[in-house]
């Protein structure tokens, strides 16, 4: 695949990391995760989907607040979290690069993060832009925390990262960002040297290579990573027909792209 | 009669006032805004509720901002505020920087009359650490250890909005926006314009009256037509994207704002006064 992914393929991604949850809430800016809510809903149709700012998708009746309401008393399952900066601890910076008083590089702001990172179970927490500028080991600027310590109230927190170039999981026990799959066409190495944080692999149940029968030296193959799927036929046919014209209100120029990724795709 | 124009509406936003405003998505008076920036106004300390767009990018530029308290500045589609951006860098403006659940924690507070409102999340992080005035007690209510961070109560001197719909008796109709209700209950006085202006009261009507901020709590109404724009107003009319974008362009240089906010200005050189003097049609 091309260098720079299409978003029907990370639509598509994002919408496998969603599967199984009841209530998935969408942010402002958010096109590719407002996609990706939709083609899950697509094969879940009782999953409810809420989209900031789209007319057809937000149901809330009591205010810019309720949606944090809603999430502070545990109602909404995922959400979709982007940042500036990302560490191996999964802790976010939506803020500033340098000194915070003083900064190199100055970012909206926190927005929901400081809530919502914390009482939301399963945060996917997205950044297409996968480089060590992107990727620190230690970010500037804490907005939230990825991990909390015991004894504080801590329901929610990050479960996947997801990239331009693969997907991490979280593993809660460790507190670290492991990685499970890479994109098609991406090597563990070129994601080694695009991450600034240290990290270790889940490596796919080793199929021994037919060859190895043959050439027993061929066995000491390096592990192998799982390649995160691409969408199906089916799947591309939705993005770039309901769900692109479902889109098309709140994000008119993102609509036109993704009808055209998916068509490339297709 | 709350009923006046824009400069008179103005006017009541003093030096140094704390002012609540809106996010981009609902109800930014852009007309109040060039009203102020005409003024003069200084060192206003902003509110974005939660968060703040062109309003504040453009109030920054114009030299009439000391502090912003938000939970994010941007114009969203259009990428950074460039303003906003400049004035953090070059240390021009201060920032306290929020989360959105904060601020309307916060005014919750304010609307409720009580010191503070308790919140979940925020520990252990550096914007936590930011804000010295947002104290970690631990739960008095639980049976262990829990801490919880404590927002204290926002009161604005002035929230500054932009809704669809006034009476002559200066009650105001939000629609969907229901934060506007919590902003004008916790700010001492709510300066408003409004698109139109019914000659019924709004509060005859029991499907408009559940989302009508009462003129209990509106200091001063002014007819602003198309008062949202270049920003768009919910139900009523689009953001204009070319308006956007060139601003999100041009005011990245300090010259190119200044040649932006004058063209403005020229463009809509007449709204101050049509307020009371043009017919109003229902």
């Amino acid at each position: 695949m091309a260098e720079a992914l299409s978003s029907a393929f990370l639509a598509h991604a994002m919408s496998g990391l969603m599967a199984g949850s009841n209530t998935v809430g969408i942010g402002a800016n958010s096109p590719i995760p407002a996609a990706a809510a939709l083609l899950a809903q697509r094969h879940d149709p009782g999953m409810r989907v809420t989209i900031l700012g789209s007319p057809r998708h937000n149901p809330y009746t009591n205010g810019g607040a309720e949606l944090f309401d809603f999430a502070a008393e545990g109602r909404l399952e995922t959400f979709v979290l982007g940042a500036l900066q990302i560490d191996g601890d999964a802790n976010l910076n939506l803020v500033s690069v340098g000194d915070y008083q003083a900064p190199k590089v100055r970012y909206p702001g926190s927005f929901g993060s400081g809530l919502l990172y914390y009482v939301v179970p399963r945060v996917i927490v997205f950044r297409e832009d996968h480089s060590a500028r992107a990727l620190v080991e230690r970010v500037d600027f804490i907005s939230a925390t990825g991990s909390s310590p015991p004894g504080v109230h801590r329901p929610g927190g990050p479960a996947w990262l997801l990239t331009g170039k693969a997907i991490f999981r979280f593993d809660r026990s460790r507190a670290r960002f492991v990685l499970t799959s890479l994109h098609p066409g991406v090597s563990e190495e070129e994601v080694r040297a695009n991450t600034g944080f240290v990290f270790e692999c889940d490596v796919v149940d080793a199929v021994e290579p037919a060859s190895a029968v043959l050439a027993p030296s061929s066995r000491v193959e390096a592990p192998r990573i799982a390649v995160t799927p691409s969408p199906a036929r089916r799947e591309l046919d939705w993005l770039a027909g309901p769900i692109a014209d479902e889109l098309s209100d709140l994000y008119p120029a993102f609509a036109v792209r993704l009808r055209a990724a998916a068509g490339d795709l297709r | 009669m709350p009923l006046t124009d824009l400069v008179e509406l103005a006017a009541r936003v003093g030096h140094g006032q704390c002012v609540a405003i809106p996010s981009d998505v609902g109800g930014v008076s852009m007309a109040a805004t060039r009203a102020l920036v005409r003024q003069g106004v200084r060192d206003l300390h902003l509110i974005g509720v939660p968060t703040a767009g062109l309003q504040a990018d453009i109030l920054i530029g114009a030299g009439c901002v000391r502090l912003i308290e938000a939970s994010a500045v941007s114009l969203g589609e259009w990428g950074l505020a460039p303003r906003f951006t400049e004035a953090i860098r070059s240390g021009a403006i201060q920032i306290r920087d929020a989360t959105c659940p904060a601020v309307h924690a916060g005014l919750v507070a304010g609307e409720k009359g009580v010191p503070f409102m308790a919140m979940r999340g925020l520990i252990g992080s550096d914007l936590l650490r930011s804000r010295p005035d947002w104290k970690v007690i631990d739960n008095p209510c639980a049976d262990m250890a829990d801490p919880i961070v404590l927002i204290p109560a926002i009161r604005p001197e002035v929230a500054l909005i932009h809704v669809p719909l006034a009476d002559r008796e200066g009650n105001i109709w939000v629609g969907m926006r229901r934060e506007l209700l919590v902003m004008a209950h916790a700010a001492r006085t709510t300066l408003v314009t409004a698109e139109r202006v019914s000659e019924t009261s709004l509060l005859d009507d029991p499907c408009l009256a559940p989302a009508v901020i009462p003129s209990l709590y509106v200091t001063a109404v002014a007819l602003a037509p198309r008062g949202a724009a270049p920003i768009g107003l919910y139900g009523e009319y689009g953001a204009d994207e070319a308006v956007l974008a060139d601003y999100a362009r041009v005011a990245r240089s300090r010259d190119g704002f200044d040649r932006w906010i004058e063209a403005w200005l020229a463009a809509n050189a007449c709204d101050d006064r049509r307020a009371v003097l043009a017919p109003i049609d229902g």
